[in-house]
């Protein structure tokens, strides 16, 4: 469009020379004419005459040589400027200015590095205003990372949301818990529920949600100190969430209303503690109307019994009734110690830990109570135990000081295995034998430890676990050790354990600024381009042809809220494309046959890309390219992709359309975007994303603020392209 | 006539105990092992009373209780449960239902003999 505008301006301008040297010809020719005699004039006409053609010619070849002249100093002089002014405009928008690789006349270059200057001179401002910023809001920032870290390491679940549903922050704790829930875990890895700025109410029937608050702000008008509900309800995947709620308060209001600016909540996963309960339940009803009916006939049996007038056979028949009744009770009662056993008998609170961990501690307390050297075993190092790791390591710590004060022994050997659905601690020794009644008298006894001693003896250790202990002797090899069972951690425990490790302990799980933001009734189309959530993705494909049989082979997506890039949740996701990848593309995406072995189908990754991408707009460097893959598969997985779609390509040509380049690293390069792990498809979306970051205020000093509007202005920069 | 009793419950040792015992009181005894049982021979004999245990199979004490009350010709019947449910409310549904009274199990024959002669006017 621009060019075009400026060949118009280099016609015209050629047009008015042509016709002023036509003029200056015609008015020569004139001058001379009227100081001529007629004779003359005649003569002169005529030898003219036939020779006009001549003069007509050298005309025009003085006009084309203008032309040609103009043109070259017009493309000089006229469009170096507009690419200088594009770059200008580029370093207007950077957050900070990079050199301008600017290819003019001598004036344009000084120009540029003037402006290259300004520019510098201009960081060099912003940079001290950014750092007498950074020190005023230094204190505040520690507040809220304090906040955040403190979030993060609470063992319970917590989000928090403003009045919209919008997640503002939630912990790690929580984003697990979601993990647990959502039906695509090990995909988006919770990820498509829990993330800033997405709903809650994917997860709460808002209705509940609502009741819950109103519930809230009734209390807060009554005047209660600090108002909360609670409710329990049930998740898509069945599990049993009970729900905590307290609302956040607006700061300045001055008045005590109720004044609510959000919501925080506090989840717990009761599934396993309700079927627990519930199971207990049954126990105990079990074991009430079962015997109370038991009972009855026994009575009824028994007061018969009592007449004295009872005939023989009628007896016989009462005694058989209170003899299998008496059977039946006890065989209920039989099963009923089994079972409590089995699942319920330990009450006492048990962490779950690694075995190894267990190991460790207890090396670590014998060697420096009893100052003798302990080796570990540890025949299964992913073993989880579900232990009172306190009181445990004190029991072994007591037996093993009893063998060194009573026994002399010198060495110990600590051995862990699973054994069944137990877990089996060996405390070994070699040495004397001795008898079993001596040391097995020991769990009996209060331990004892120099001076500090507690009521707890070694039996009530292992009980507390729902274990056993026992001692044992290999007389071939002269060794002896006490045996534990100790309970181990279920599935779901170890994962939950292993899964808080204090390496992700501290995200950025949260953006405050969602507190001034609110859902806004007008459609998607009409909201500025800085309020909007994006989701900008790549994929990595075996070829160029999607028509053609070429696949996806890698996913990677990355969010955007509220202007701001997260970085923790992100998606990433190889994909077996059910071909060969062909050997020619391995060098471009580094993805290997073997790499997609085993990993899920695109019918699989779809659904859960699906799902992370709700309820954003969908950006991509060459969209139309990712966007045919996705909508070919529309027919096996039911899934439309009707997001709205920007895409980076097109929107780079409306902002910079002097620019020879639109690929994606020309562009990185022209914003200084350090580009990282190129060419995976993650690598690939995060550099798209910062792209499309940096186009949003260039596209608003153009004048295009919504959705709506770039979406026009990157259609027609496409038409213009299909033009020429 | 001496009155007629129906004896329902699923467990036939109570069944046993419970027949005999009323039998001696001078009762005609007739027993159902599960609620149809006990609907059906309600209809067949229409007892003066009838001793209906809550858990039954195919139809409950409740459900039985229920249609005895809703039906013209069985509804003057009086209804004794019995109930290995402790629970209060157990007690209150059944009243509810339409039941005279309700005991629950393990009691004494003694009362239970009591307490039938009471419903059905006699003395004990």
């Amino acid at each position: 469009m621009n060019r075009l505008k400026l060949d118009r301006r280099l016609v015209l301008a050629i047009v008015v020379i042509g016709v002023a040297t036509l003029v200056w010809l015609l008015v020569t020719i004139g001058l001379i004419a009227s100081t001529l005699a007629p004779a003359q004039l005649a003569l002169v006409t005529e030898q003219l005459a036939p020779r006009l053609v001549l003069i007509g010619l050298t005309w025009l070849f003085g006009l084309v040589s203008i032309a040609a002249t103009l043109r070259w100093l017009f493309r000089r002089y006229a469009s170096a400027p507009a690419r200088l002014l594009e770059q200008t405009q580029v370093l207007l928008a950077a957050p900070k200015a990079a050199p301008m690789d600017h290819h003019g006349t001598k004036e344009t270059q000084a120009l540029a590095q003037a402006i290259f200057q300004l520019a510098s001179q201009r960081d060099g401002l912003r940079e001290d205003v950014a750092a007498q910023i950074v020190q005023a809001s230094q204190s505040v920032q520690q507040e809220k990372n304090r906040l955040a870290a403190l979030m993060a390491e609470l063992t319970q679940s917590v989000v928090v949301c403003n009045l919209d549903g919008r997640i503002i922050l939630y912990n790690s704790r929580a984003r697990m818990q979601f993990k647990a829930i959502s039906s695509a875990p090990a995909l988006a890895g919770g990820a498509e529920l829990m993330g800033i700025g997405r709903s809650i109410y994917a997860v709460f029937d808002r209705q509940l949600v609502a009741h819950a608050l109103e519930s809230i702000r009734q209390r807060m008008e009554r005047g209660a100190a600090s108002p909360s509900a609670q409710f329990v309800t049930t998740t898509q995947a069945g599990q049993l969430l009970k729900v905590q709620m307290a609302p956040v308060r607006h700061v300045q209001s001055q008045v005590d209303e109720a004044d609510i600016s959000g919501f925080v909540l506090m989840l717990d996963n009761v599934t396993r503690a309700f079927e627990e309960e519930h199971l207990r339940d049954q126990l105990l009803h079990g074991l009430t109307e079962g015997s109370r009916s038991s009972l009855a006939n026994i009575q009824a049996a028994v007061d018969m019994l009592a007449y004295p007038d009872l005939e023989a056979d009628m007896r016989e028949r009462f005694l058989g009734v209170v003899r299998e009744e008496v059977h039946s009770m006890s065989e209920r009662i039989t099963g009923m110690t089994q079972k409590a056993t089995e699942g319920l008998k330990a009450r006492w609170p048990l962490e779950e830990m690694l075995g190894s961990d267990v190991l460790l501690a207890a090396q670590r307390r014998i060697q420096a109570r009893s100052q003798r050297s302990v080796t570990l075993e540890n025949l299964d190092t992913s073993l989880w135990l579900k232990v009172d790791s306190f009181s445990l390591t004190q029991a072994l710590d007591y037996l093993a000081m009893r063998l060194v004060d009573e026994f002399d022994i010198k060495f110990f050997r600590l051995r862990l295995q699973a054994s069944g659905n137990r877990g089996q601690l060996d405390l070994i020794w070699t040495g004397q034998a001795m008898s079993t009644e001596t040391v097995m008298s020991w769990e009996m006894d209060s331990m004892r430890f120099g001076v500090e001693s507690t009521p707890l003896t070694v039996r009530d250790v292992v009980e507390r676990h729902g274990g056993e202990m026992w001692f044992e002797r290999e007389r071939v090899r002269h060794e002896a050790f006490f045996r534990f069972l100790l309970p181990l951690a279920s599935v779901q425990e170890q994962l939950d354990a292993s899964q808080l490790a204090p390496s992700d302990a501290r995200p950025e799980f949260y953006d405050f600024d969602l507190f001034k933001t609110s859902d806004q009734s007008s459609a998607l189309d009409d909201r500025l381009l800085s309020d909007l959530t994006f989701t900008v993705f790549d994929t990595e494909t075996t070829g160029l042809s999607p028509s053609e049989g070429d696949e996806i082979i890698q996913m990677g997506a990355a969010r955007i809220v509220n202007s701001k890039l997260l970085n923790q949740e992100s998606f990433e996701q190889l994909v077996n494309p059910g071909r060969l990848i062909p050997a020619a593309t391995i060098p471009i995406h580094g993805i290997t046959q073997d790499m997609v072995q085993g990993k899920p189908p695109i019918t699989e990754v779809l659904p859960a890309f699906y799902a992370f991408a709700q309820d954003t707009v969908l950006v991509a460097h060459n969209a139309a390219f990712d966007m045919k893959f996705l909508q070919l598969q529309e027919k096996n997985t039911g899934l439309v992709f009707n997001h709205p779609v920007l895409d980076t390509l097109l929107l780079s040509a409306v902002v910079h359309p002097n620019q020879e380049s639109h690929r994606l690293e020309a562009i990185a390069e022209r914003f200084n975007i350090t580009v990282l792990g190129r060419h995976t498809a993650l690598g690939d979306a995060l550099v798209t994303a910062q792209v499309w970051l940096r186009l949003i205020p260039l596209l608003q000093a153009m004048g295009i603020n919504t959705l709506r509007q770039a979406r026009e202005a990157a259609q027609k920069t496409y038409y213009a392209r299909l033009k020429y | 006539m001496s009155p007629t009793i129906l004896v329902a419950d699923d467990e036939p040792n109570i069944v046993i105990s419970l027949e005999y015992l009323l039998k001696r009181e001078g009762y005609t005894v007739v027993t159902a092992r599960d609620g149809q049982q006990a609907l059906d021979a309600m209809a067949r004999e229409l007892p003066d009373l009838v001793l209906l245990d809550v858990m039954m199979p195919k139809k409950t004490g409740f459900e039985v209780c229920q249609e005895i009350r809703s039906n013209e010709v069985m509804q003057a019947v009086k209804i004794l449960m019995l109930t290995a449910k402790g629970r209060d409310t157990d007690v209150a549904k059944g009243m509810a239902l339409g039941a005279d009274a309700y005991m629950t199990k393990p009691f004494a024959t003694r009362e239970l003999v009591q307490k039938v002669a009471e419903m059905l006017g006699r003395p004990a």
